[in-house]
């Protein structure tokens, strides 16, 4: 990979934080007031109709500018800001009516914030990768239409009238349940995140990607609903003292596997039916999909058609030839679940170019597959020093915690990053100390302090320190 | 359900009644359910049909068998087009086959995981378990028919793809009653030692709390390169306009100063984007055609080049590739079925069809 090197020194965080004088006042653009117009308006002075030509020729003007720029280039013209002066259609017409729209829709301005493959990545696309835009979301829950999406061998829309969910193995009384019984069973809603084993396996050996959307986009959040799976497999009189696995079979092409660890996950698991307050979107599993806290998403089947209690892990080929960790000694690491402590700033983020110096406030997320944050810092200068960021309320466990905090820029490069610390006292840990123990082969549960570099020109790019 | 039984058998005839088409198997169960009326018994023939899963210690595996020989046959017909001749393609799929040797048989470790020379990990380098090749070609292959192969096609497909890797021989005969002997290349090679699995387990690696003066000189080890600059489109596009950042123009070279001060030209919000109806190359992405079809190169199925070849100057083409959309077909361009796009509107297959007709132009 190529190799830049920039040195920076330890900086003085309160050098760079004094206030900048913001000069925000523009020149127009020329050329766009005719001579004819200029002679006009000399002649006959401003009346109405000479203003419309006026407020014309502007937007033509604008039309490839920053519409961050067009309230100081109004400013220019020494009249004021034409969003305030101008009626706008929306002020002086009538609006559509109620249910136009009867499931709403994100307005058209935000088309851009979009799922998105990573190009090269897969070469077929019902096996692959949508990633969530990161980048544009705010709190901590992902939008429905937004979350991320993997299968393995296709989506469907599942017919929930047909849809059973069947549990065996090591208990009493195997059962079927239709959605019709398990909708009548006591529920529980909770806030988790959910994060692909892969996400940011791009990136173990170098920097691969440029956005924030395809280093961490395999992460979503969302407040779950559906029947605890400790109450499922104690009607069914599961023999929980021996069984202390259970599979999780999907009702799609691939049937998808895995086996879960009953140990850590009987008393969080959920079978949910529930995403942010409506059913799960078909790409999400529709109707019923398990919830594990903490655990990578792979094993939160999708379409879920059956648990099995069992005394062994089943080997299953996405826990026997994917998701499983290669080490430096050729050693695969097999039932690799757990998430641990991560973060990012995902605003500013790679990709993303700031318009001028000054006041920001620097956004990102953190969670951890074993417990609540308890805190986040934020560099700077490249990991030199550091400064504690606010944490937004409710913090829940193994779900996404939103972090802020302020910052003034001063126009001069800087690399920021975030590193989250776990109520169990664990520390994210930079890429160099995860690859001193890893190597750069494992594909999954990179967890690495990521590096946003901030160039004097307002870009920011992805790069990796040390 | 169960529970009325036990008050009166009138109110189970009723239930039954009300089940219909489930009375047969709505068996009078006891259980000290909790919850009453609410989930049934499984039929033994439902658990039959639905527990498909076979473990390492081969608990689920039906009886049967199957040669190399027969294995090749099926392979050829229903597997050769995504993973090779050879299972060792790399055009769709990850290779299956390749990087295991005669010695590692011995061992039990696939020593090519070690040295990296071997450009891939295929599949064989890295399964510990033969149970899980039975289990998953069983559960879901072929890729776009899963659930079509029988026990004995799939102990035969197992017997092929071990072949591959020189674990059997090319005379050899796969059956329920051989397979635990099978010695995998890398069966040694897995650990349950790390922390990622149990609710006690221990971190292998952990970051530093340092606040000052933690990095003197900060070195920067890796950045994209320039030539991937627009490798991911435009990132002008995937971020919004207005807000306190843009996407960078990435068909552009970077700004020379900040926007502000340099008047440089940005994407903008001037009017609402249009709303434009899907195209054909849309249609044939979200619709899955590129599942298994590709512009220019033959993936599952031709590519959308080779069909605006085969029918160029026939005049039925239109309606015949529009009924095959329609309906499906197999045979034309090998044995893999081309499965019916029933939920494709008349104009949407008016649309692909004229589109690859003409290319993918």
């Amino acid at each position: 990979m190529i190799n830049k090197q920039l040195e920076i020194g330890a900086q003085d965080i309160s050098a760079i934080e004094k206030p900048i004088n913001r000069a925000r006042l523009v020149k127009a653009p020329e050329h766009f007031i005719t001579q004819e117009l200029i002679a006009d308006i000399n002649a006959n002075g401003l009346d109405e109709n000479r203003r419309g030509f006026l407020r014309k020729g502007f937007m033509t003007a604008l039309g490839g500018v920053t519409a961050g720029l067009s309230a100081p280039l109004a400013m220019a013209a020494g009249e004021g800001d034409p969003a305030i002066l101008e009626k706008q259609e929306w002020q002086t017409t009538l609006g559509k009516n109620v249910a136009t729209t009867p499931y709403g829709l994100p307005s058209i301005y935000e088309s851009n914030l979009v799922r998105r493959q990573s190009p090269g990545l897969t070469r077929v696309s019902a096996s692959s990768v949508a990633f969530t835009p990161l980048q544009g979301l705010f709190g901590t829950i992902t939008p429905n239409g937004l979350h991320f999406e993997r299968h393995h061998q296709g989506w469907y829309n599942l017919n929930p009238d047909t849809h059973r969910l069947m549990v065996n193995g090591l208990v009493k009384n195997p059962r079927v349940f239709t959605m019709n019984d398990l909708m009548r069973l006591p529920s529980i809603s909770r806030t988790h995140f959910i994060e692909c084993g892969a996400n940011t396996g791009l990136e173990w050996g170098n920097v691969a990607v440029p956005t924030v959307q395809y280093t961490h986009g395999m992460l979503s959040c969302c407040e779950f609903t559906g029947v605890p799976l400790k109450v499922l497999l104690e009607e069914c009189g599961a023999d929980l003292k021996k069984g202390k696995y259970m599979l999780a079979e999907g009702g799609d092409g691939s049937g998808m596997t895995r086996t879960i660890n009953l140990e850590r996950n009987l008393q969080d698991a959920i079978v949910a039916w529930g995403m942010n307050g409506e059913m799960l979107r078909p790409e999400n599993g529709f109707p019923l999909r398990l919830v594990v806290p903490g655990v990578q998403g792979v094993s939160w089947v999708k379409w879920l058609r059956r648990l099995e209690v069992g005394d062994m892990p089943w080997a299953s080929k996405d826990e026997a030839i994917h998701y499983i960790d290669l080490m430096p000694n050729g050693e695969h690491r097999q039932y690799s679940s757990i998430q641990e402590c991560k973060s990012v700033i995902t605003t500013p983020s790679g990709g993303q170019q700031l318009l001028d110096k000054g006041f920001y406030n620097v956004s990102g997320m953190a969670w951890s597959g074993r417990g609540k944050i308890k805190r986040v810092d934020v560099s700077f200068d490249g990991g030199n020093n550091w400064r504690t960021a606010r944490l937004e309320t409710p913090i829940l466990t193994m779900s996404v915690t939103r972090f802020n905090i302020d910052w003034i820029w001063d126009g001069s490069p800087i690399i920021m990053q975030s590193r989250a610390v776990d109520d169990t006292g664990y520390i994210q840990p930079s890429i160099k100390t995860l690859r001193n123990v890893r190597s750069t082969r494992s594909i999954y549960h990179n967890n690495a302090i990521q590096s946003w570099k901030l160039d004097s020109n307002g870009e920011v790019s992805n790069v990796q320190v040390g | 359900m169960y529970r009325l039984d036990k008050f009166t058998s009138g109110a189970v005839t009723v239930g039954m009644i009300l089940l219909g088409g489930y009375s047969s198997y709505a068996q009078s169960q006891t259980s000290s359910s909790k919850y009453p009326g609410i989930g049934r018994h499984a039929t033994i023939a439902e658990v039959a049909a639905g527990d498909i899963d076979v473990r390492p210690d081969f608990k689920g595996l039906p009886k049967g068998s199957g040669s190399v020989a027969k294995g090749q046959e099926i392979w050829e017909a229903k597997c050769a087009s995504c993973h090779g001749t050879f299972g060792d393609s790399n055009e769709i799929f990850t290779p299956i086959a390749g990087g295991t040797t005669k010695e590692d048989i011995k061992t039990g470790r696939v020593a090519s995981l070690n040295d990296m020379k071997q450009p891939h990990r295929t599949s064989l380098m890295k399964v510990a378990t033969v149970s899980t090749l039975w289990d998953y070609i069983y559960r879901a292959m072929p890729w776009n028919a899963p659930r079509s192969l029988t026990p004995d096609d799939t102990y035969a497909l197992v017997a092929f793809t071990l072949s591959l890797g020189d674990i059997v021989p090319d005379d050899f005969v796969l059956s329920n009653s051989n397979i635990a002997d099978i010695k995998m290349p890398n069966r040694n090679g897995m650990t349950t030692k790390h922390g990622l699995w149990s609710v006690n387990g221990k971190p292998d690696v952990n970051g530093n709390a340092c606040m000052n003066n933690c990095v003197p000189f900060v070195q920067i080890g890796s950045t994209l390169p320039d030539f991937a600059r627009n490798a991911h489109e435009n990132i002008a596009d995937q971020n919004r306009m207005y807000g306190p950042y843009r996407g960078v123009d990435t068909t552009q070279l970077p700004l020379k100063q900040l926007p502000v001060s340099s008047g440089a030209v940005l994407a903008t919000v001037v009017a609402p984007p249009a709303v434009i109806s899907k195209g054909p190359a849309a249609l044939f992405k979200s619709e899955n055609c590129s599942a298994c079809h590709a512009a220019n190169s033959k993936l599952v199925g031709p590519s959308i080049v080779d069909v605006a070849n085969k029918y160029q100057g026939q005049s039925d083409a239109q309606d015949k590739l529009m009924a095959k959309l329609k309906m499906g077909g197999a045979g034309v361009w090998g044995a893999i079925p081309m499965p019916a796009q029933a939920q494709l509107s008349e104009q949407d297959r008016r649309l692909l069809v004229t589109w690859m007709l003409s290319g993918g132009k």
